[in-house]
């Protein structure tokens, strides 16, 4: 097996379905010749030509509206958002078209389109790159919103992505793009898309989090573990839909929860998370059910980053305060 | 605004393309589309069709038998002339007010009923009928009709992707980014402004500097057009050319059709003695398109008020018949729209939801 870094992952994933299915089409700004600007598609318009893997012009709102039609006419489009802040330009396209497609057609049309793109803090980038915008995103039926957290998931949960008829909204966190490798096969598998994952066995708490968090949570974890404290890491991979059942389950074993989120306490998918462990699993919960998030602000600009992103230390603390409640 | 040399040059360009005139004579004999007596009188029918649909419809939506309704009259030349130029492959991408184009292109009557009062089966389009459902994001249309252009060329199918929409679409960012777009990648598109004067109630010259929104088609590339919409012919011989050189592979053209909306913005509450006065309407109905079509066809006699008689009462059944059908249609579940959020996997708690519903529609 090949030891990949998540972009690599990414690539690869990419790869596989343009060769699988020759309806597949990858395009948005600087992806043909250059690669992308993280090189996510670095190789492909080589390999697969500039029919399947193209330049757009510089408009978001017009990429959204070119994946749209393309749609109509049976084409699965991989679009990419140069940076996930910029998708206020194609939001229309994204949250108001592709998501009630298959809604206000009856059923008729669908939009097969992963709109890919790079998001998260930590890297220091200009303002409006690095801000989580799933919560918004999440709040849209008929949209899925994927983050991964790793590279295997990530080579996975794209090629499902991918497959999937319905628009699905790909969020690649920056800082782990190339932080470390993973075994990724190079053959093709998925990772279902709405699935949960337990990155790590626990009896005394569950962190629920999702993309670079999970990272973050399992180090905590790490850490607690050498104080006596059993905590088990929840990766939800799919945040809209949540996968409530694995939730709940982690939940009902453990008794206690954090969880754990990049986005801003009002943003984000935490309080819906929250919202569900309280329909559905008050009675086992020995205490209420903690937050990290970061603070109700903009993103801030790159010099007070590092302390405003929730970090492994933030998360243990708030676990010894749910356990200690 | 004082205009540079350089802008009344662009500007001077773009002069209105017309054949036929008010008086219903042919002013532009090289310009005459080749088209049978049989078209010219179906263009004819499908107009005094649209005029009386447009009138029952408005009575109808007054006695709360319709939902939401934006009246037609005056635009007929430019919704059915250019419509009457497509083949029935090619894709048509409507605004609100486009149910003419999309019922001629297939959708059927009671269809676009139920679409009127939101029922989703009004969306359900008919297999191998190729058209979008009416968009109500103005400048939605555009972008996406580059992507539908895209799917066809690609397919190398010999059709092109048409779009509508007003005046003031013309303003949003999205229509020069569809047709930018689209002459980016030499697209088989047709951008169709029906300049109708008004979006609701701002009029065109304050929607914009620029003389003609022809001309915003010289900023992405293609070829842009002002043409008579209140002519059938010059709309169709306009939207013919159009398609043709989207099919060649010459790329996508912007189509300004000069019209006017008689009635209301919609029948939700709008009144338009609020923005125009009569003598503009006055104006504008004297270049009534079916008047100067039905002097025309008298001129040629293929045409006469027996004729036309009996397209009334024909549009008058077909739409009593069409709003039975309607009528007809299930209610609409809450149960149904949960199942199609999704087109296949459906999230777990929708699941839960839907039983919730399942229960309450039972009561
Ligand atoms: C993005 C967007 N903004 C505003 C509206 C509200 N609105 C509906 S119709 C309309 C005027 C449109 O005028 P025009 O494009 O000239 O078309 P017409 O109605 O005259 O055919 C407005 C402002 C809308 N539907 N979509």
């Amino acid at each position: 097996m090949a030891q990949m870094t998540m972009i690599q992952a990414i690539t690869d994933a990419m790869r596989n379905e343009l060769k699988n299915d020759e309806k597949v089409l990858v395009y948005g700004e600087d992806v043909g010749l250059n690669g992308g600007v993280f090189r996510a598609t670095d190789g492909l318009q080589k390999e697969f030509g500039e029919e399947r893997v193209f330049d757009t012009p510089l408009a978001e709102s017009g990429i959204g509206g070119l994946a749209h039609g393309l749609s109509l006419t049976g084409y699965r489009s991989v679009m990419e958002l140069q940076f996930f802040g910029f998708v206020f330009e194609a939001f229309d396209s994204v949250a108001g078209q592709m998501a009630r497609l298959n809604y206000r057609s009856g059923g008729v049309y669908n939009a097969p389109v992963t709109i890919r793109s790079p998001f998260g803090g930590g890297v220091k980038t200009p303002e409006m790159h690095a801000d989580s915008l799933e919560g918004l995103m999440a709040q849209t039926p008929g949209l899925k919103v994927v983050i991964p957290s790793n590279p295997y998931d990530a080579k996975g949960l794209l090629i499902s992505a991918i497959r999937d008829n319905d628009p699905v909204v790909f969020l690649e966190h920056m800082k782990l793009y190339r932080s470390f490798r993973d075994e990724v096969p190079e053959e093709e598998y998925t990772v279902p898309l709405g699935k949960a994952d337990i990155k790590r066995e626990g009896t005394d708490i569950s962190i629920i989090s999702y993309g670079a968090m999970v990272q973050t949570s399992l180090k905590a974890a790490e850490k607690l573990e050498k104080d006596g404290i059993s905590a088990e890491v929840v990766d939800l991979r799919t945040v809209s839909p949540l996968d409530i059942e694995t939730i709940i389950e982690s939940v009902k074993k453990t008794n206690r929860a954090v969880v754990v989120q990049e986005a801003q306490k009002q943003a984000g998918i935490a309080a819906t998370v929250v919202a569900e462990i309280n329909d559905r699993a008050i009675l086992s919960l020995e205490a209420p059910v903690g937050r990290v998030t970061a603070p109700d602000t903009i993103f801030p600009f790159a010099a007070a980053e590092d302390t405003w992103l929730p970090n492994e230390k933030d998360v243990a603390a708030k676990v010894k305060e749910i356990i200690e409640f | 605004m004082e205009k540079t040399k350089e802008l009344q040059k662009v500007e001077e360009q773009f002069e209105t393309f017309q054949i036929l005139d008010e008086k219903g004579k042919i002013v532009n004999k090289e310009a005459m589309p080749e088209l049978s007596d049989e078209q010219l009188k179906e263009m004819m029918t499908r107009m005094v069709y649209t005029r009386i649909w447009d009138q029952r419809a408005i009575s109808l939506n007054r006695q709360g038998r319709l939902g939401f309704y934006a009246p037609v009259a005056g635009q007929e030349a430019s919704m059915i002339g250019s419509q009457f130029a497509l083949d029935k492959k090619d894709w048509i991408l409507p605004g609100y007010r486009d149910i003419p184009q999309i019922y001629y292109h297939g959708l059927p009557l009671h269809q676009a009923f139920l679409w009127s009062r939101g029922h989703f089966q009004g969306g359900q389009v008919p297999e191998g009928v190729r058209i979008m459902l009416p968009q109500i994001i103005i400048g939605a249309q555009i972008t996406q009709t580059a992507g539908v252009a895209m799917g066809l060329k690609k397919d190398k199918e010999e059709q092109v992707a048409v779009t509508y929409t007003g005046d003031g679409g013309a303003s949003q960012g999205d229509f020069y980014e569809g047709m930018n777009f689209a002459g980016a990648f030499n697209l088989p598109a047709v951008f169709i402004v029906q300049n109708n004067r008004f979006a609701i109630s701002v009029p065109v010259e304050q929607q914009s500097a620029a003389k003609t929104i022809a001309q915003k088609a010289v900023a992405a590339g293609i070829h842009g057009q002002q043409v008579d919409g209140m002519d059938i012919l010059a709309v169709y011989a306009a939207t013919e050319e159009a398609r043709n050189r989207g099919i060649e592979g010459n790329g996508p053209t912007m189509l300004e059709l000069m019209t006017y909306r008689y009635g209301p913005h919609t029948m939700a509450g709008d009144d338009p003695t609020r923005y125009r006065t009569s003598e503009e309407d006055d104006e504008w109905e004297k270049k009534d398109p079916i008047v100067r079509f039905r002097k025309f066809l008298e001129g040629k006699k293929l045409w006469s008020e027996e004729e036309e008689e009996k397209i009334v009462e024909q549009a008058k059944e077909d739409i009593k018949a069409a709003i039975k059908e309607a009528d007809g249609a299930p209610k609409q579940k809450v149960t149904d729209l949960i199942d199609i959020t999704y087109s296949d996997q459906k999230p777990t708690n929708l699941d839960e939801q839907r039983e919730q519903y399942e229960k309450k529609e039972s009561k």
